[in-house]
């Protein structure tokens, strides 16, 4: 009798646990409707109006989005970031995000941009919209020179491959390599930290092998450029047209000046040298033939 | 003395930062901690009661405090409340709602524990005595439970605080989050950074957490 109500109980328990994680999970699935009645984004004029605009980077990724011994952000996505809160007229409230939960701030409105060195994938744009690309990527695997990992046919079925939760790099192997088993990190340092300490070897956007390889000796970048050529650029909430249009509109008007050469020059030239401007630097949002 | 990077600490404001993110971590544990106590220690009391519906109704709560991961619980305070009711909840009062909540649960299995694990006779021979039902809590029951409480409520107090570094996914910059930013902000000028800083807050959580060890091991004294 008594084990019956305890097996009962906890069944009751589960049930209300899966129907709290579908309340949360169940409006996504709507926020169309939700979307376009306003009420999880705000308009470009609602964020003129209020003074601030909620920009959602990276606080742990140099050079793209970290933070200075001074507490403030500084980097690659932050040059830009900046720049958009100088030709809004507004302050910038950073919120730091973590790569898994890039998606979920804009879905819910809790930032305004993500200017988080976010890839433009098909299956993210069905929940946010990106705005024109300002800089290219592919991927890459970055291994320990005893043995540099130059075909991912050379992984073991003992080895594994480091990844971070949520990058593009943990989708593309496991839809392209599911064979391959995967050690999964939630955030960059934890993820590099595994790597040094033993990790076969460590796939990522080719940006961060390549600044790591550069940074660290005993590595090497054994594969350069994996999967298709992608892009990264700003994200706002899935409808948000009035601010999408502006990010747009300041994307194409910067190109006159070299806007996004120059913010390579002063953020990343440290990183990877002026080799890679040319083929990483996306300017005015078109993408030069194959870069 | 290998080189552990600790020169990034020194430079500008790190270790202030570091300190800071502490204070964020401690303050919201301690938040929490003084809502769970109070609160864990009167549901502690009415789990013990016998009536089915209350016992279903704090199991339930309970369970599914337990099955869902911290994370989880908060990304559904976080995320969740915005998309069900449009709130736009601060990420750290988040992280205090969901710790009270998940501390409360515990605290109140503790408390039920404690009291339901004095023995049968104790109650019975309070009766042979003579004391009411009201003496026989205040003077036999609590302080025997009470003993038993002290150093599994430390261990709770110790373990919200610990996980406080979970609240960095909802945006919360909290120490372990700025060890981080510090540790990738020098990755080029002090790789080994990692060690001397993950050392130090290694350190701090220490620091932070032993005073409540030694007040334990001075109440237990005191009333074991």
């Amino acid at each position: 009798m008594k084990t019956t109500r305890r097996i009962l109980s906890a069944l009751a328990a589960f049930t209300l646990a899966l129907s709290l994680t579908a309340c949360g999970a169940k409006p996504a699935a709507q926020s169309s409707p939700n979307a376009s009645s306003g009420a999880v984004y705000r308009t470009l004029d609602e964020i003129k109006q209020s003074g601030t605009v909620n920009i959602g980077v990276f606080s742990d990724k140099n050079p793209f989005g970290y933070v200075d011994e001074n507490g403030a952000y500084q980097g690659y996505d932050v040059y830009f970031a900046e720049r958009i809160g100088q030709d809004l007229g507004v302050k910038i409230n950073y919120v730091s995000t973590e790569a898994a939960n890039r998606v979920e701030y804009l879905e819910t409105g809790k930032v305004d941009i993500i200017l988080a060195n976010f890839t433009v994938t098909a299956e993210r744009a069905e929940k946010v919209d990106f705005a024109l690309p300002y800089m290219n990527v592919a991927l890459g695997v970055v291994s320990h020179d005893e043995r540099v990992i130059t075909d991912l046919d050379q992984i073991g079925a003992d080895d594994s491959v480091i990844v971070i939760t949520g990058t593009t790099a943990e989708t593309y192997l496991i839809e392209n390599y599911p064979n391959i088993k995967l050690q999964k990190f939630d955030t960059y340092a934890n993820a590099k930290s595994a790597f040094e300490n033993g990790g076969v070897a460590w796939a990522n956007d080719n940006t961060e092998v390549i600044a790591f390889a550069l940074q660290n000796s005993g590595y090497t970048v054994g594969i350069p450029s994996l999967g298709s050529q992608d892009t990264i650029a700003p994200a706002v909430s899935k409808g948000n047209e009035s601010l999408l249009n502006w990010i747009n509109d300041e994307i194409k008007s910067l190109a006159g000046e070299n806007f996004f050469h120059k913010d390579y020059e002063a953020t990343l030239t440290d990183t990877y040298g002026l080799d890679y401007e040319e083929s990483l630097v996306v300017e005015g949002g078109v993408v030069a033939g194959n870069a | 003395m290998p080189d552990l990077g600790l020169e990034v600490l020194l430079k500008g404001k790190n270790m202030a930062r570091l300190l800071g993110g502490l204070w964020v971590a401690l303050r919201i544990s301690l938040i929490a901690v003084a809502v769970s106590i109070p609160a864990g220690l009167l549901l502690g009391v009415v789990m013990t009661w016998k009536h089915p519906l209350i016992r279903a109704l704090t199991r339930l709560y309970l369970e599914a405090i337990r099955i869902l991961p911290q994370l989880v619980l908060l990304f559904l305070v976080f995320f969740g409340t915005t998309r069900v009711f449009g709130w736009d909840l601060s990420g750290e009062l988040s992280s205090v709602i969901v710790f009270s909540l998940w501390g409360t649960a515990e605290m109140g299995d503790l408390v039920r524990g404690a009291l339901e694990s004095v023995p049968a006779h104790q109650y019975e021979s309070a009766k042979a005595l003579g004391l009411t039902e009201r003496q026989t809590f205040l003077y036999v029951v609590i302080p025997q439970a009470a003993r038993r409480l002290i150093p599994l409520s430390i261990n709770l107090i110790t373990r919200m605080i610990k996980t406080t570094s979970l609240v960095l996914m909802i945006g919360v910059v909290e120490m372990l989050k700025v060890a981080q930013q510090i540790i990738e902000a020098n990755r080029m000028s002090s790789p080994n950074a990692a060690f001397g800083v993950y050392l130090t807050v290694f350190v701090l959580y220490f620091l932070a957490c032993w005073p409540i060890s030694l007040l334990a091991g001075h109440l237990e004294k005191k009333w074991g």
